[in-house]
């Protein structure tokens, strides 16, 4: 590509090229949005672009993304792997592979429109799948591993391949540009979600590339994130001893596998899980009473490779929630709002009203107390 | 040229919002009505003199930064870094104000109806006649008057929206080495950082707190007499030089 970013062959060069433990994790300043609705009506993706483009200044045009959940419901039960390609022979090997693990039901562009802030996009496609009967290898993973593990597979093998979406009636759209001319791009205003989360990236050390635009996301997992995680070696090290490799040089990405370690895997509650991300000062856990006291110290000896530190504010969801949390001595903002069966959050204040004008109630909430919404039923 | 100008603030971007201000201001304009403000950055930057701004809506990061003399009220929120630097001046916002508010603040008043973020006055500082004040209705959260040089910091905790939350969060004044921080009632000492004086305001302490809170009550129209029925505790360092020794031996 010439507009300055890496082909997503040229990245894969440069990453695999490097040892796991010398690779850079990135550092970037951004703005988020997320919306929920309890009962699961549905919004226009017209939503969050929109709340989105007010924090325009926050990014730099190196990156935008969306995750939007329930926007695929006749195929609802299928897996739906968005990929990124250089050309259509990346694609093609991409496709080989799918096909060998999975069945597929509908392989297809992602719909795009032309938009002048958009500039050179890869081949976008997106295949919905389900795990072939007689599977090739992985015959004692439970689905979900296996997805994972065939999503691994593809990321690791195929030069000029990326899957960026891997989840049920979900999905990821992101690239290289401002996010409001990439929600333009993917025509979002066509889609109806239950939850929407956007980003705006300012990335500062590493280059732009189409795969480094948040959201992250695996399975229905996806993470939007503001800030920068120094603790990425450690974190991806301990990642990386339960077979989640991170390969994206950007420091997210280890949220995304964290939350699908400890909540899917291990079967911590959020709230538990965004204790590990974020957990109570020590002296805070000596004013505790007994029994919190010894849950706290547990949960900080047991996971300590997984908490994050550094400056950060992130909003993750699994499809049936949203979570907003910050680090614990907020270094980064975060605002949340409630109007009825809505409840937003976002970086500023100004982009909540630019959709919801008057909400019932708006806050910030306090460092590392997370915020979580369940969807019902 | 009218000495009042209405300006909706609509969609307009923030450079070409405050281009337009900053263009009235040297035709003469003494007096700014604002509608609609959705964020919009640096809103009466390093504007001099006796101008007036009255802002509807959110007001966005550094909001009335290097800001010498004017008077400006923001009914609605302020974002993060609202009176940065500011050097002269009033500022009032009948919401919240964010992060960082009246960072290396040097001159002037900021009055806040309800909560303020983090790290609120962190490094105010104080020269010869320039005594930077802050008066915060609601509560604070950590950090407040981190690595404070000079001025005072008045905190209320009565107009907050969150009832269970401590007047002020962890960390108070940690780092402080100069000026004042009052707080009404009381504060959790292990909230507070370490080397400080806690004591009982005294009198001519309180003369000094009734001076800026019969200044916050005519600007939000509250009760002086309810803000004042009680004793207030006083901050201040124990030394000018908390980590004078932290890097010797």
């Amino acid at each position: 590509m010439n507009n300055g970013c890496l082909s997503i062959t040229e990245y894969k060069r440069k990453i695999f090229a490097t040892k796991s433990y010398l690779r850079e994790k990135d550092i970037s300043g951004c703005g988020l949005f997320g919306v929920i609705h309890r009962k699961r009506e549905k919004l226009s993706g017209q939503i969050a672009i929109d709340a989105i483009a007010v924090q325009h200044d926050r990014g730099n045009g190196l990156g935008g993304g969306f995750a939007a959940y329930g926007i695929y419901p006749e195929l609802a039960n299928q897996y739906a792997l968005h990929l990124m390609c250089d050309d259509q022979t990346a694609l093609d090997r991409a496709q080989e592979i799918i096909k060998q693990y999975f069945v597929m039901h509908l392989s297809e562009p992602i719909p795009t429109r032309k938009t002048s802030g958009v500039i050179n996009p890869p081949v976008l496609w997106r295949i919905f799948v389900h795990p072939r009967l007689d599977r090739p290898a992985w015959v004692h993973l439970n689905d979900d591993d296996y997805v994972v593990a065939v999503v691994m597979l593809v990321n690791k093998q195929v030069p000029g391949a990326y899957i960026f979406s891997s989840g049920k009636n979900m999905g990821a759209f992101k690239g290289v540009g401002f996010p409001e001319d990439i929600g333009d791009f993917f025509r979002l205003d066509e889609y109806k979600g239950y939850i929407w989360t956007a980003h705006n990236r300012f990335p500062t050390n590493t280059p732009g590339w189409w795969g480094g635009a948040h959201p992250f996301t695996l399975l229905e997992w996806s993470i939007v994130h503001n800030g920068e995680i120094s603790s990425y070696g450690i974190n991806s090290r301990y990642l990386c001893q339960h077979d989640y490799e991170c390969t994206l040089m950007t420091d997210t990405e280890v949220v995304a596998y964290l939350l699908d370690l400890l909540i899917r895997k291990h079967g911590l509650s959020k709230q538990m899980a965004s204790k590990v991300f974020a957990p109570p000062f020590w002296d805070e856990i000596e004013r505790m009473d007994e029994e919190e006291k010894e849950a706290y110290t547990a949960l900080r000896m047991v996971y300590g490779s997984a908490l994050l530190n550094g400056p950060f504010a992130i909003l993750f969801s699994d499809g049936k929630s949203l979570t907003g949390l910050n680090d614990r001595i907020k270094l980064r903002p975060l605002i949340v709002a409630e109007k009825d069966e809505l409840v937003f959050m976002a970086s500023e204040d100004c982009s909540i009203r630019s959709v919801c004008p008057e909400p019932d109630k708006l806050w910030a909430p306090k460092a590392g107390e997370p915020v979580i919404v369940e969807v019902e039923g | 040229m009218k000495s009042k100008l209405v300006i909706d603030a609509k969609g307009i971007y923030y450079r070409d919002l405050n281009e337009r201000i900053r263009q009235a201001v040297k035709e003469g304009v003494k007096e700014f009505e604002l509608l609609n403000v959705s964020g919009q950055r640096y809103i009466g930057t390093a504007l001099d003199g006796e101008i007036k701004f009255l802002i509807h809506g959110v007001a966005g990061q550094d909001t009335a930064a290097f800001m010498r003399g004017p008077y400006m009220r923001i009914e609605g929120n302020a974002q993060d870094g609202l009176g940065n630097t500011m050097d002269d001046g009033f500022v009032s916002c009948t919401g919240m104000a964010g992060d960082v508010m009246g960072y290396a603040m040097r001159g002037g008043q900021i009055h806040i109806h309800g909560d303020v973020g983090y790290r609120v006055g962190i490094h105010m500082k104080a020269y010869k006649d320039k005594l930077p004040v802050i008066v915060i209705g609601g509560k604070a959260g950590d950090f407040l008057g981190e690595y404070m040089a000079g001025g005072v910091i008045i905190l209320l905790g009565l107009f907050s929206q969150d009832k269970d939350a401590p007047i002020a969060g962890r960390s108070l004044a940690t780092g402080m080495h100069g000026g004042t921080i009052y707080v009404r009632e009381y504060v959790p000492e292990y909230q507070l950082a370490d080397n400080l004086l806690v004591e009982k305001a005294d009198d001519e302490d309180r003369k000094l707190i009734e001076k800026y809170v019969r200044r916050f009550c005519e600007e939000f129209d509250e009760d002086i007499a309810k803000i004042l029925d009680t004793d207030f505790l006083r901050i201040k360092p124990k030394s000018h030089r908390p980590y004078g020794k932290l890097y010797v031996g």
